[in-house]
């Protein structure tokens, strides 16, 4: 079980974990919330480089489509291909099985704190 | 009940419960229950009821027996669609209009307008009825738990009134799923009594109480429209597919009659078409439409979905007229990435019948 409150938030309600240069990234269960039943996930490709707020992957749900932006400058080093072929991990687990993607960076940029993404999002 | 809200109308409309696919699955294989209180429910009563309703609407509500119901269309003057409704004949004298929630004030407008000169009332009773739909192949045999109306008896389209958890509801045989099912019109102060004697009746059964986003699933795969998607003031009956409730025929003067009998001479430049995909990625509601193979645009998505009972996209569009025959393959532009569709005929999803 993760511990939410070490994990760092962005405002498009990304999560991320940190190990070392390795960013573990997920949606927040508020935003799998939002979105409804996944059923399609888009993931970069390991390799691909990132850019802090690009597009670098879509999470679709019945409803709508989100966008996952990418939350460090870095490389693609890892994607959990579990979730794309069960996309509804991302529903059932997002803080765990349903992680996304692992971002090799060289720097990290702000990000909010478990209390900032609470006041955020109204939840807390 | 965990439930996710919003606001619809000034209803609070219940979104999903739970989750959109368990409950778009328990109605095609168990049941479930829809509030659709948002709806607007509107009555027509008084000696010139039939007639009146013939002159509002495109359809010939007086052949609609006493007991049975239509589905129809109100169009404005050019043959625009105002909405889409459902006419119920309660009596020889008393209609009621179910229309859409984001139209139910337009079109309670436009029928009192329209009722100068005719010997009827027009009453919009939207806020005195909750409407609770109950869909999927176990609808009978749950509601039959808590009734002594002969459920059996009431045909597709039609309505009757019964006692419902002894409480006294108008029961009809219609729904927006593509499957068996009954809407339940309930006076306001009862209507929690009703949902609650419904949903433990359901408990052996499969019932789920289920929310507007697997309604529409649900509604698209059995090729149904939703007014602001599929229809609007722009697009006319034909282009729409229902050119046939549209009663040219009819022996009186009706609103829109001369444009649609205009517009009933000309091929419509765009029809509704269902478009299937391949892979996991829907089309959606606005997405643009191409030639396969080239920047040459045909149309545009009017809604779509994975499906989830099928497993695959599905969605319908207005097309060109020249790409709207089944199996013309065309592309979708989705979100930049120019995807395979082939059109085919609608509805997606059609329920084995008993």
């Amino acid at each position: 079980m993760i511990n939410r409150e070490g994990l760092h938030y962005t405002k498009e309600h990304e999560w991320l974990s940190i190990d070392g240069d390795i960013a573990t990234v997920g949606i927040t269960e508020y935003a799998a919330e939002k979105l409804g039943d996944i059923v399609f996930v888009d993931l970069p490709k390991v390799g691909s480089s990132t850019t802090y707020m690009k597009i670098c992957g879509e999470i679709e749900s019945t409803k709508s489509v989100g966008e996952l932006y990418a939350p460090v400058d870095g490389e693609i080093v890892e994607v959990n291909d579990v979730v794309s072929g069960n996309p509804e991990l991302v529903n059932h687990d997002p803080f765990g099985a349903g992680w996304l993607i692992k971002i090799r960076f060289t720097e990290l940029p702000a990000l909010l704190t478990h209390e900032e993404y609470a006041a955020l999002t109204g939840e807390g | 009940m965990g439930a996710s809200f919003t606001d619809f109308g000034g209803w609070e409309m219940p979104v999903r419960y739970t989750s959109d696919l368990a409950e778009h699955h328990a109605v095609r294989t168990a049941a479930g229950l829809f509030d659709i209180s948002h709806m607007g429910e509107i009555f027509v009563e008084g000696k010139q009821a039939a007639v009146f309703v013939d002159y509002a609407l495109v359809g010939a509500a007086s052949e609609i027996a006493i007991g049975r119901a239509k589905y129809s269309l109100i169009c404005n003057e050019q043959g625009g669609i105002i909405d889409d409704l459902i006419v119920y004949r309660l009596g020889q004298n008393a209609f009621l209009i179910v229309a859409n929630a984001s139209n139910k004030d337009v079109v309670a407008a436009a029928l009192e307008k329209r009722a100068e000169g005719f010997d009827v009332e027009v009453k919009d009773e939207s806020d005195s009825w909750v409407l609770l739909a109950i869909q999927g192949p176990n609808s009978v045999k749950i509601l039959s738990q808590i009734t002594s109306a002969p459920l059996a008896d009431l045909k597709y389209y039609a309505i009757s009134e019964a006692p419902i958890a002894q409480v006294n509801c108008l029961l009809a045989r219609t729904g927006y799923t593509g499957e068996d099912g009954f809407e339940i019109y309930i006076p306001v102060e009862s209507a929690e009594k009703v949902f609650n004697e419904i949903m433990a009746a359901g408990h052996d059964h499969g019932l789920l109480p289920t929310g507007l986003a697997c309604r529409d699933t649900l509604r698209l795969e059995a090729g149904m429209p939703l007014y602001g998607h599929e229809m609007n003031l722009d697009i006319n009956p034909y282009q729409a597919g229902f050119g046939k409730v549209v009663r040219l025929d009819k022996p009186d003067d009706f609103v829109g009659k001369a444009a649609l009998a205009k517009l009933s001479q000309m091929p419509p430049t765009k029809v509704l078409v269902g478009l299937a995909g391949e892979g996991k990625r829907a089309a959606r509601a606005d997405y643009e439409v191409f030639v396969e193979g080239s920047d040459s645009s045909i149309g545009v998505v009017t809604s779509g979905a994975l499906s989830p009972t099928l497993g695959f996209p599905v969605a319908m569009a207005y097309l060109s007229a020249d790409f709207a025959e089944a199996d013309t393959p065309i592309s979708v532009d989705i979100r930049g990435a120019r995807t395979p569709f082939t059109v085919v005929k609608l509805p997606f999803y059609q329920r084995a019948k008993s």
